[in-house]
């Protein structure tokens, strides 16, 4: 279970008080009359599922029913950061791995199959 | 009464002036308080614990703790007190117990599905009972019956636990899993740097190894100091140690789930304190820890040998945990097979105990090491470059044979002695238990100078001692204080003293890799060699799948079952994997390890439900009338977590109505008269703000611009996508004031909907939205007398149909309380709801009852609700929608605001190609022919009931009751191009075979042009 960080709350909470809601930084396109089906239809069904960084939106659903962004790792389930709405994120890519270390991906592959 | 033929006149931690009388398989026995049922049943002789899984060969105990595969016993006096599933290694002994083994049928001793293991016999490969019983395939289920019932898997009780379990959320900066030397120095080191720390141990007492350790510390007895530490810790108010507790599974972010078995040490079913009180017998703790310690030790692995699972083949430690910790010599002449020098002490154990030792047979060629020579002093006779290859016995192990070895030739190198002995324990090594450590789904890594899998640790987890494969006592008391230090710090603990006691330096020569022992005959035609004992897997059944061509482990070990059992092949694993490695011609990290998985042990369902169960298992909400619809006798509907009246059923002529005819009735008292239904639990929420009107126009499909002060207007909700998501009636209260109603089931959902655009995409505008689901509760009076009722009850709103009309509403009071009244209709007649807040509910309700006589005023519940609003074509979203349903596909276009200025949310999908097409499923009415026909929610419609099967299904239908109305059944449904076929018939296929009929009509079945609502 996780451990999250409301940056509204200011405080570490338990998962159960929060919703995920899936992909971050999902723009509602301005003008959505000027989309063509394709556009609109990558709006609204096309997401990323990436192996490392993910951006997510969550909703502290029983907390301060604030929305804001989580940064998580998809392979470890460490949580890198939390953010409100509006702002971007810190932490966009994988710290680069030294020599001495196996990186995460090697040691946990394929244990979420 | 047997008598305790193996137990010593002396030693081990047991009470002997404390005598306990125990059942096991219906004999009664006799042990002392201190032991486990394990101890007990060995110290009176019992060979036979159990009958194996597959080949219903017998069983008896082979280990001393989690690892045991065997003895798995089902425990509990009474029925209601039957738990399944029980490691007799680790279920302390009590006064009365009742214990049963759980396989063998009829009875342990006397199998009769051991013949089906003779006939399988020589050879039941993987896979034997599929390939075996798989024809006729109809007749599978009945195999398995009888295959189950012989196997048995223990069972669950037939009746109501009487026990309470419960839940603790727990928090500390240290946990400290384990209590063996490792993890009590660990604990120490970070008690005494001031941070919070929980020490938990799974077994009956703390101390591990250590329990039964032959060495000493500061020169006394290890387990003195033991007592010394726990003295220590008990008295630090920033510790908390928890005894007889599991840590079953390691969670994400350092939260950690703990098994306390709080009194299964006492009695089958939780005994009252002393005064009087309940206790919980079980509790889980969750744990959120700032840095985990995992020292969890090391589990011994067995040699996998011929008839390596008849009773008396035992694990060296095994043996050692019995002679010392319990007083009980497993047998009387011993054959220690071993790979390493540490295991020699269950021979010294065992000679101390006075009983023979006919020979420790060691694989390698010059062993050296302190306890060897310690064996070789006493005159005990030490076979090198040899193993035993082979037990023999039948219900119990009667010799050994023993010959010389080529590991690397895998091949027995020698003439083959045999040697009469009664107990043969071995020892392959040890390893490290690394469970806990692969539930945070970190792959362990194979280490070959300690020759075991040790863990990769995630951020915030440190293991200790043995658990990633440091043995010596003195460096596992070393690595603990320096890893407890290190995880105190990294918690903000202060640096603290740990003075480490003297150990004795004990010279070890190196192990040597040893698994599968070799035989005379090669694998696949040897007497079976036992790899997983739980789940009755041989090293000949690894072989034959690697020679299937299952190369992968994961494969193998779902081919095999290995590892599959309750003991999640604890001991068998890494000699599973050793010998597909072999088979393979590959290295142990070559072929990998398989993943471990919560839970280590099994852990009750009580435990993981903890107070959740019974009236507490989820919520109920009730309404402010709940407890008059009680008194009044009606039956009710779960919706969502509220509790709704479903009918009202009356005695008519000494008989309590149906359903049906109390749907009727109340159904024929809106239409004819008035009634009355408790709608509180529709969802409400209140919208404030400059900007309310506008937020209101992007979120819904239709218009909010000109909704004056007074007016209701009934909205659709679509998501972007375009489907319809909720409905629901909003009403103007000022003009920058709205109250928004949801679907009873959608409240949550939706407000959380409308955080998410105004937070999310559309901040900039001034608006607030507020739940006040539960502070007003709604009153529907509906009938065509509902005005005249109401009438009697308020004298400041007035009820003219010309100034009070269809969608406004008014503020006033009623029965004297302030009220806002909606003149709004779900049924299709005259209606009025009356909003008052909670607390004034039932003084009006009551009020409108004593009005109401003279009217006959008829409550009616949420299902002839449902007839009177299918009847008007009404939907309910989430019925007759599903989340692929567009407005246009209800045929609603009349509430579709095609030219609003914003682009709202889903317009812009209702033009995509998919959501354009005519041939969508529409919703639409259906008449069954035969009108005393009640179609099936769900049925599949199809144009032609003729066509070849498979037949194209054209849509489903969404509702259907029985009108008393129409005196005839009624459905909506979706149809492809359904709105274009009106008066078409469509066909219903039944389960049975037989087929309806239905003609295609409006939704609409009453009064179409709307004209009731407005008498």
């Amino acid at each position: 279970m996780f451990q999250i960080y409301c940056p509204y709350c200011e405080e570490l909470r338990e998962e159960e008080e929060f919703h995920p809601k899936g992909q971050a930084h999902i723009v509602r396109p301005a003008n959505p009359e000027a989309c063509s089906d394709e556009e609109w239809g990558d709006y609204l069904f096309f997401r990323d599922n990436p192996r490392g960084i993910h951006h997510e939106l969550w909703v502290h659903a029983v907390g301060c029913r604030k929305f804001f962004n989580v940064t998580r790792h998809t392979v470890s389930y460490a949580i890198l950061e939390t953010y409100k709405i509006g702002e971007q994120p810190s932490v966009t890519a994988e710290p680069a791995v030294s020599e001495s270390t196996t990186s995460t991906d090697d040691v946990r592959q394929g244990v979420r199959a | 009464m047997n008598q305790q033929v193996q137990r010593l006149a002396q030693g081990g931690r047991i009470d002997r002036s404390r005598p306990l009388d125990f059942t096991f398989n219906g004999q009664t026995y006799q042990g002392y308080h201190g032991d486990t049922l394990a101890s007990a049943l060995l110290a009176n002789g019992v060979d036979i614990v159990n009958r194996s899984f597959k080949y219903s060969r017998p069983r008896g105990i082979v280990a001393a703790g989690a690892e045991e595969p065997n003895a798995v016993v089902q425990l509990g006096a009474s029925e209601a007190a039957q738990v399944p599933n029980v490691r007799a290694t680790q279920q302390a002994l009590y006064a009365g117990l009742v214990a049963r083994s759980t396989n063998g049928w009829p009875s342990v001793q006397k199998d009769l599905m051991g013949v089906v293991g003779k006939v399988g016999g020589k050879f039941m490969p993987p896979g034997f009972y599929y390939k075996t019983f798989m024809a006729p395939a109809s007749m599978w289920m009945t195999y398995e019956k009888y295959i189950r019932k012989s196997a048995g898997l223990g069972r669950s009780p037939a009746e109501a636990d009487p026990d309470i379990y419960d839940h603790r959320n727990g928090h500390c900066e240290v946990l400290v899993i384990g209590a063996g030397p490792s993890g009590l120095a660990a604990a120490l080191a970070a008690a005494r740097s001031g941070v919070r720390v929980i020490l938990a141990d799974e077994q009956e007492a703390m101390g591990g190894s250590l329990l039964d350790s032959r060495e000493t510390l500061d020169g006394k007895p290890a387990d003195q100091w033991v007592a010394d530490v726990l003295e220590e810790l008990s008295g630090l108010a920033n510790v908390t140690l928890l005894p007889r507790t599991t840590a079953n599974g390691y969670h994400d972010h350092n939260f950690v789930t703990l098994h306390e078995r709080r009194t299964e040490h006492l009695a089958d079913c939780a005994p009252r304190t002393a005064e009087g009180a309940r206790q919980s017998r079980a509790r889980l703790h969750r744990v959120r820890a700032g840095q985990v310690i995992l020292a969890t030790g090391a589990h011994e692995r067995p040699l996998v040998y011929a008839g390596n699972d008849v009773p008396g083949n035992l694990l060296a430690g095994a043996v050692s945990t019995y002679i010392r910790r319990y007083g009980v010599v497993p047998g009387n002449k011993l054959v220690l097979s071993v790979s390493n020098d540490h295991a020699y002490r269950a021979a010294l154990d065992w000679h101390d105990a006075g009983r023979e030792v006919v020979a420790i047979v060691d694989a390698r060629e010059a062993p050296d090491g302190d306890l060897v020579g310690e064996a070789r002093e006493r005159g005990i006779r030490v076979i090198t470059g040899s193993a035993v290859i082979e037990a023999k016995g039948a219900n119990r192990v009667s010799a050994a044979r023993v010959a010389r070895i080529d590991i690397d030739g895998f091949r027995v190198a020698g003439p083959v002695e045999t040697l009469a002995c009664d107990c043969v324990a071995s020892s392959g090594g040890y390893s490290p238990v690394i469970h806990l450590a692969s539930h945070t789904g970190a792959r362990p890594t194979w280490n070959d100078g300690i020759l075991g899998f040790v863990p990769t640790l995630v951020d915030g987890v440190h293991a200790a001692g043995g658990a990633h494969g440091i043995y010596a006592l003195g460096e596992v008391l070393a690595d603990g204080v320096a890893v407890g230090s290190q995880a105190a710090a990294a918690t903000g603990g202060e640096a603290a003293e740990v003075a480490l006691p003297a150990s004795q330096a004990i010279a070890e020569s190196p192990a040597c890799a040893l698994y599968q022992v070799p035989h005379e005959k090669p694998t696949l035609r040897a007497p079976k060699q036992f790899v997983d004992l739980q789940n009755d897997v041989t090293a000949a059944a690894i072989e034959l799948a690697t020679r299937e061509g299952f190369e992968s482990i994961e494969h193998v070990k779902r081919y095999t079952a290995m590892g599959f059992g309750t003991d999640q092949g604890k001991l068998g694993n890494i000699n599973g994997m050793a010998i597909a490695a072999r088979c393979l011609k590959r290295t142990i990290p070559e072929v990998g390890t398989t993943v471990f998985r919560p839970n280590y042990t099994p852990v009750t369902f009580g435990a993981i439900v903890g107070r959740h169960c019974g009236e507490l298992f989820d919520p109920e909400r009730y309404t402010a009338l709940h407890q008059w619809h009680v008194e009044n006798g009606a039956e009710f509907e779960d919706v969502g977590q509220w509790k709704r009246p479903w009918y009202y059923p009356r005695k008519q002529g000494g008989k309590l109505e149906t359903m049906h005819e109390a749907v009727a009735r109340e159904c024929r008292a809106v239409r004819e008269g008035v009634g009355i239904l408790d709608a509180s639990t529709l969802g409400k929420i209140d919208i404030q703000g400059p900007d309310a009107r506008e937020f209101l126009a992007r979120i819904y499909t239709n218009k909010w611009e000109k909704l004056a002060v007074g007016k209701c207007r009934y909205g659709l909700m679509c998501k972007d996508d375009g489907m319809v998501t909720d409905d629901g009636v909003t009403s103007c209260l000022a003009d920058n004031h709205f109250v928004m109603t949801t679907t009873t089931g959608g409240a949550a959902a939706i407000l959380e909907w409308l955080e998410l655009w105004h937070q999310t995409e559309w901040p900039e505008l001034d608006v607030t939205f507020t739940s006040v689901t539960d502070h007003w509760a709604t009153m529907t009076v509906t009938g065509p007398k509902s005005r005249a009722l109401l009438a009697e009850l308020t004298d400041d709103i007035d009820l003219d149909r010309e100034s009070f009309k269809f969608m406004d509403w008014r503020e006033g009071t009623v029965a004297g309380v302030p009220a806002r009244v909606f003149r709004i209709s779900f049924t299709g007649e005259l209606t009025f709801e009356i909003n008052v807040q909670a607390h004034y509910a039932m003084h009006v309700w009551k009020a409108l009852f004593e009005h109401g006589k003279k009217y006959q005023l008829t409550p009616y519940g949420t299902e002839t609700m449902h007839v009177l609003r299918a009847e008007k074509g009404f939907i309910i979203v989430g019925q007759d929608t599903d989340g692929s349903v567009t407005p246009e596909d209800l045929g609603m276009q009349w509430c579709v605001g095609y030219d609003k200025p914003f682009s709202w949310i889903g317009k812009r999908a209702l033009t995509r190609s998919d959501t354009a097409r005519s041939d969508r499923k529409q919703l639409v009415g259906l008449r069954p022919k035969d009108p005393k026909v009640v179609l099936e929610e769900g049925a599949q419609i199809v144009f032609d009931p003729n066509h070849a099967i498979p037949m194209p299904m054209v849509g489903h239908v969404t509702s259907s009751y029985y009108s008393p109305t129409l005196d005839s059944g009624f459905a909506l449904a979706v149809v492809k191009g359904g709105q274009q076929r009106m008066g078409e018939s469509v066909y219903l296929p039944m389960a049975d075979g037989s087929v309806h009929e239905a003609e295609i009509t409006s939704t609409i079945f009453i009064d179409p042009k709307g004209e009731r609502q407005h008498v």
